[in-house]
């Protein structure tokens, strides 16, 4: 079988994370790691239509990679070779110190912890992660981002730089940095997805090949993390959450709200993976914020309708996750949970105090609470308000709808 | 090997009267002892109050230099210690500074020197 472009391109995004992992790790430097790699796809691109795919796609491209970085290292000035050398040197000092710590089952598992050190930038964090593991380029992560090419680029040199400068180790932490820094990586990850769900500005509701991404790279942790539950209560809550995109918005793209999707639209495939993902994490018992907010998608995506829906169940898991994380949108969440189970009034008490005037969601909740009580031009208030709160076109299409057919009710 | 400072930002004025001082210069001992045992150890000092600062400029090194009396940026907070440590893992050296802003309660620094080697004139006693 003829061996396409996007063949090619798919092994790329697929095998990169490890290539570059495992070639970083050769050559102690990224960039030449990136180099040696990008030399590496450019000769498979002439050779594998003509040849065929080899057995392993990844091996090839590694040993490929070896083979150009030290081809390279050969052509290069002597000073540039003396540096590369002391490099390489350098990084198997720093890998192979006593303090290496922890099984490491694959390369690009110190990738993940060097991308996301804390001592770097959120954002470069996310560059980083989605240039490297994900193998995207730059100017695809500025389209994801809505942000110029050169802003990106500046950002991933800086970053790239600064862990050249600084000796941000490549590896996997101590033990007892553990726990932070894998919660990092999450975060990291579920910043992808939730700008690829619900994108903060645009005319697009989302960016499903972002949303995309980040499931796939939850994938790549969970199989590089097998033992941190919180890594597939990540990727349970974002297959459960992309689920439902294609219910989320109606032919005309408009926002359709969660109580009233078309439940046959949900991918079925995904929502079972993920349901056996969250059965997975109970069967562990070691909860944590990101398997509860997994287990509460469960709960919603376990009923033909939305009436069916287990409130209490979804109450008592907004309670044990406000014990692990208690931020205001937590309790806005459950107070949204509470006024299915205790009805609006209960649930309107629930809002007063909390300190989320500037988040849109909140005016929703708001929005929809005092329109069941009655109180409709109060409710059209905060329609409105939430429709200014959002740069989200579409969502703040629907908002507005929202805010003139409550207040013509009003009327 | 990289040589890092670490710089503790102090805020301007006299220090504030809770301020437990014998407990903090043992907590900071604590912290140097480790890091002398780790043998990062380059060095490390308190620095005097920023009023006795001198700037001195000479407008790109051309025109004879002219003094001020007083630190080269009025900020609300300035350069009050600093702590210069050498080693091969940075997470280490994050470390350390963890603890020393923990034992001062001051935002602190960490900043990598230039190259790989030892910066400038090789600490004495090293």
């Amino acid at each position: 079988m003829a061996v396409t472009s996007a063949d090619i391109a798919r092994v790329f995004r697929a095998e990169h994370g490890r290539a570059v992992s495992v070639l970083i790790r050769a050559l102690g430097d990224i960039d030449a790691a990136e180099d040696a790699v990008q030399d590496a796809f450019t000769v498979a691109v002439e050779r594998w239509p003509r040849e065929g795919m080899p057995p392993s796609p990844a091996g090839w491209i590694i040993t490929t990679a070896r083979r150009r970085a030290i081809d390279r290292l050969r052509r290069e000035s002597t000073r540039e070779v003396r540096q590369a050398e002391s490099a390489v040197l350098h990084a198997v000092h720093l890998t192979d110190g006593p303090d290496e710590e922890g099984p490491v089952k694959d390369e690009r598992l110190r990738l993940v912890f060097t991308c996301c050190h804390p001592a770097l930038s959120r954002e470069a964090q996310v560059a980083l992660t989605l240039r490297l593991l994900g193998g995207l380029t730059t100017p695809e992560i500025a389209h994801a981002f809505l942000v110029p090419e050169a802003t990106m680029a500046q950002r991933i040199v800086r970053a790239k730089s600064k862990i050249r400068t600084a000796g941000i180790p490549y590896r996997v932490p101590r033990d007892e940095d553990l726990p932070a820094r894998v919660t990092s990586v999450l975060r990291v990850l579920y910043l992808v997805f939730t700008e690829g769900h619900t994108a903060t500005a645009g005319d697009d509701l989302g960016r499903p090949d972002l949303a995309a991404e980040a499931i796939r790279l939850g994938r790549v942790l969970v199989e590089l993390m097998p033992d941190e539950p919180e890594a597939a209560g990540l990727l349970a809550l974002m297959l459960l959450t992309e689920a439902r995109r294609p219910a989320r918005t109606d032919s005309s793209g408009e926002l359709v709200p969660l109580a009233d999707q078309d439940r046959s639209l949900w991918d079925a495939t995904m929502i079972a993976e993920g349901h056996a993902l969250v059965r997975r994490c109970l069967r562990r018992d070691a909860p944590g914020p990101y398997q509860l907010q997994a287990a509460i998608s469960a709960v919603h995506t376990d009923t033909a309708d939305a009436a069916g829906t287990d409130w209490s169940q979804v109450v008592a898991l907004y309670d044990h996750l406000l014990r692990l994380a208690p931020t205001d949108v937590v309790r806005l969440n459950r107070a949204v949970a509470v006024a299915e189970l205790d009805g609006p009034q209960a649930a309107l008490g629930l809002l007063d105090g909390l300190d989320l005037t500037a988040y849109a969601p909140f005016h929703v909740v708001r929005a929809e609470l005092l329109g069941r009580l009655g109180r409709s031009g109060e409710s059209a208030a905060a329609w409105e308000r939430a429709a200014q709160l959002s740069d989200n076109a579409p969502q703040a299409r629907h908002l507005r709808r929202r805010a003139a057919a409550t207040a013509a009710e009003h009327k | 090997m990289k040589t890092y400072l670490i710089s503790l930002f102090s805020p301007d004025g006299p220090p504030p009267e809770d301020l437990d001082l014998t407990r903090v210069m043992a907590d900071l001992e604590v912290v140097n002892a480790d890091i002398r045992a780790a043998g990062g150890w380059v060095f490390a000092g308190g620095l005097a109050d920023q009023g006795s600062a001198t700037t001195i400029r000479t407008s790109g090194g051309v025109t004879d230099a002219v003094l001020t009396d007083g630190p080269f940026v009025e900020a609300k907070e300035h350069l009050g210690g600093l702590s210069i440590v050498r080693s091969n893992d940075y997470d280490v050296v994050l470390g350390w500074a963890e603890r020393i802003a923990k034992a001062t309660g001051l935002p602190v620094e960490v900043r990598p020197f230039q190259g790989e080697n030892e910066p400038g004139q090789a600490p004495t006693g090293h």
